[in-house]
């Protein structure tokens, strides 16, 4: 999209006779009011979260994370993005080849349930598991004799994290090989190629970028997950709760440097999630000849 | 396969599709039919007396009443950004957006606590609107600014692609024909998005409406007053009210399904608008 617009913008601004003195009010203004508002609700909470982390300097905003609970909570962190990013990952190849790949009846349906965990409250998404879990809940009994924690437990948060970033690799890569069609994949099975050795060397080359975005994306929104995360997790200080909600958990106690410091490493994450989208777009323009 | 599906030479389909269906439906399916399941072993008596209390009905109509505003802010201001970064160049263009989907990647707590440091009474904004009375953090205000930074992109990444349909000839010869400016965002640019307008309306006020972790800091949490529907699910759970929180839940479900379905709807409309406008 950044390609496209990048062009025409170019193209507009070189068209003749646009520059007259009320385009020129116009266009200032549309500049003014869109810069505000952007300064406004984006950059300054952006910035402030790196002012408030540095608010008592350098080694204040260091040594903050050496403080334990600190620590805990960004290896819980890390362990539950390396358990849900490749599960998802995984689902979202498969559901992407079969759904882009093949026509067959119920597809749009199953398009729609994928896409439902962006419709649902992130609350709700920690609620079902709660439900079903929970010490109240269907399972819940069997769990307990069998001495199996789930819930305000490390299983628990795995399960919300899934939930809440379910669709996003499916959802970057369905609409890019549904785009790219099947000629080369068939292509290469008449001349023999195996099935994996078709989707390993013809269809990963070309959906690579797409798929480094959904992964990246998909690890973003694992790693910063609040609501959900939050209903399951029982925030045991040092034991269950993540990089979010141990921000929650310094911002009540008035620790303002820890809390923004922390949320500067996630905002730092989410910085470079949308360097490489940047980047993934950058290489799509490049290879459409844009 | 009798017609469930057209034959292909491409293998994998009944094990990718069996994979993605089991993932599907032991992530998502079967923990949502779980809650609707809770709901129904509740009897109906039960079930109003949650979902109609005062303390619900008060926060649907901030959770909603919110969303709304914050949605209809961003229609007007994703529309002015979106025009802004596709119609005009300006140093910094190509970085503002990719900025505008930041509140995509950036997590909701961090969003929340940020905000809140921006818009608290001695905040660096907060601070000039408290000389006029205007108090933003702690009020419905406050949760109405989370909601517009969480709902911005929606409506900014839908109004883009649409803005490049806008037939640039057209405007030209209404120019040449002494059309003014204004006439022609009537006539010709605003019946072009306005399709685009309302899917991302529709997409920023559905995200609205489930929002938590933004909105949960800069709100106050006041019963009655500044408390969302999501937050009083988190409640009955922490006072292990787990029908109280099944019902609200359910409640809340049943919206996510209804917007689901406009936004499909408003969709399919968007779609032909721009099928219609490059004829």
């Amino acid at each position: 999209m950044v390609g496209i617009t990048a062009s025409s913008a170019a193209e507009i601004s070189a068209r003749p006779g646009r520059r007259t003195v009320a385009s020129v009010v116009i266009r200032w203004a549309f500049i003014g009011v869109s810069l505000g508002f952007l300064a406004a609700v984006l950059l300054a909470p952006l910035a402030a979260v790196f002012t408030t982390a540095l608010g008592e300097g350098v080694a204040a905003y260091f040594r903050s994370f050496a403080d334990a609970d600190t620590g805990a909570a960004i290896r819980l962190t890390l362990f539950t993005a390396a358990i849900v990013v490749p599960l998802n990952t995984i689902f979202g190849i498969c559901a992407a080849w079969a759904i882009a790949k093949f026509e067959f009846r119920g597809k749009a349906f199953l398009m729609t349930l994928i896409d439902l965990p962006f419709a649902v409250s992130p609350i709700v998404s920690g609620l079902v598991y709660v439900l079903l879990f929970g010490a109240q809940g269907w399972f819940g009994s069997w769990l307990l004799e069998h001495n199996i924690e789930v819930i305000f437990a490390l299983p628990g948060i795995v399960l919300a994290t899934l939930f809440v970033t379910f669709p996003y690799v499916a959802r970057e890569l369905i609409p890019l090989m549904e785009q790219l069609g099947n000629d080369e994949e068939e292509a290469a099975m008449t001349l023999g190629a195996s099935g994996l050795m078709t989707f390993l060397r013809v269809t990963l080359p070309k959906i690579r970028w797409g798929l480094i975005y959904g992964v990246i994306l998909c690890n973003a929104r694992a790693m910063g997950e609040f609501g959900a995360v939050s209903v399951v997790s029982g925030h045991i200080r040092g034991l269950t709760t993540t990089m979010p909600l141990h921000i929650e958990i310094l911002y009540n106690e008035y620790a303002f440097v820890g809390a923004f410091a922390v949320a500067s490493l996630l905002t730092l994450l989410a910085v470079i999630t949308l360097i490489v989208k940047s980047l993934m777009e950058w290489q799509a323009s490049r290879a459409s000849g844009n | 396969m009798n017609g469930f599906r057209q034959p292909s030479v491409l293998p994998g389909f009944g094990l990718t599709l069996g994979f993605a269906t089991f993932f599907l439906s032991a992530i998502v399916l079967l923990p949502l039919a779980a809650l609707v399941l809770k709901t129904a072993s509740m009897s109906w008596g039960d079930f109003l007396e949650v979902v109609s209390s005062p303390r619900a009905l008060a926060s649907y109509r901030l959770s909603f009443g919110a969303s709304l505003v914050a949605a209809l802010i961003n229609t007007v201001f994703g529309f002015i950004v979106a025009w802004t970064l596709v119609r005009y160049d300006f140093p910094g263009r190509k970085i503002l957006d990719a900025m505008i989907d930041m509140p995509f990647a950036l997590p909701t707590a961090v969003s929340g606590i940020a905000l809140t440091a921006v818009f608290a009474q001695n905040g660096w904004i907060g601070q000039y609107l408290e000389p006029y009375g205007i108090k933003v953090a702690y009020t419905w205000l406050g949760v109405t600014v989370a909601l517009t930074l969480i709902g911005l992109p929606f409506v900014v990444r839908s109004v883009q692609p649409s803005l490049l349909e806008v037939q640039r000839d057209l405007e030209d010869a209404a120019e040449t024909l002494g059309a003014t400016p204004l006439y022609i965002f009537r006539r010709i640019i605003f019946p072009t998005v306005l399709p685009a307008l309302a899917s991302g309306f529709t997409l920023a006020f559905a995200r609205g409406i489930g929002e938590y972790g933004s909105v949960i800091f800069i709100a106050g949490n006041l019963p009655m007053k500044t408390e969302i529907t999501p937050l009083l699910i988190v409640i009955k759970l922490e006072e292990f009210d787990y029908n109280g929180a099944a019902a609200l839940g359910f409640v809340m479900l049943a919206m996510s399904f209804v917007m689901l379905l406009s936004i499909n709807l408003v969709q399919a409309w968007a779609r032909r608008g721009m099928v219609a406008a490059r004829r």
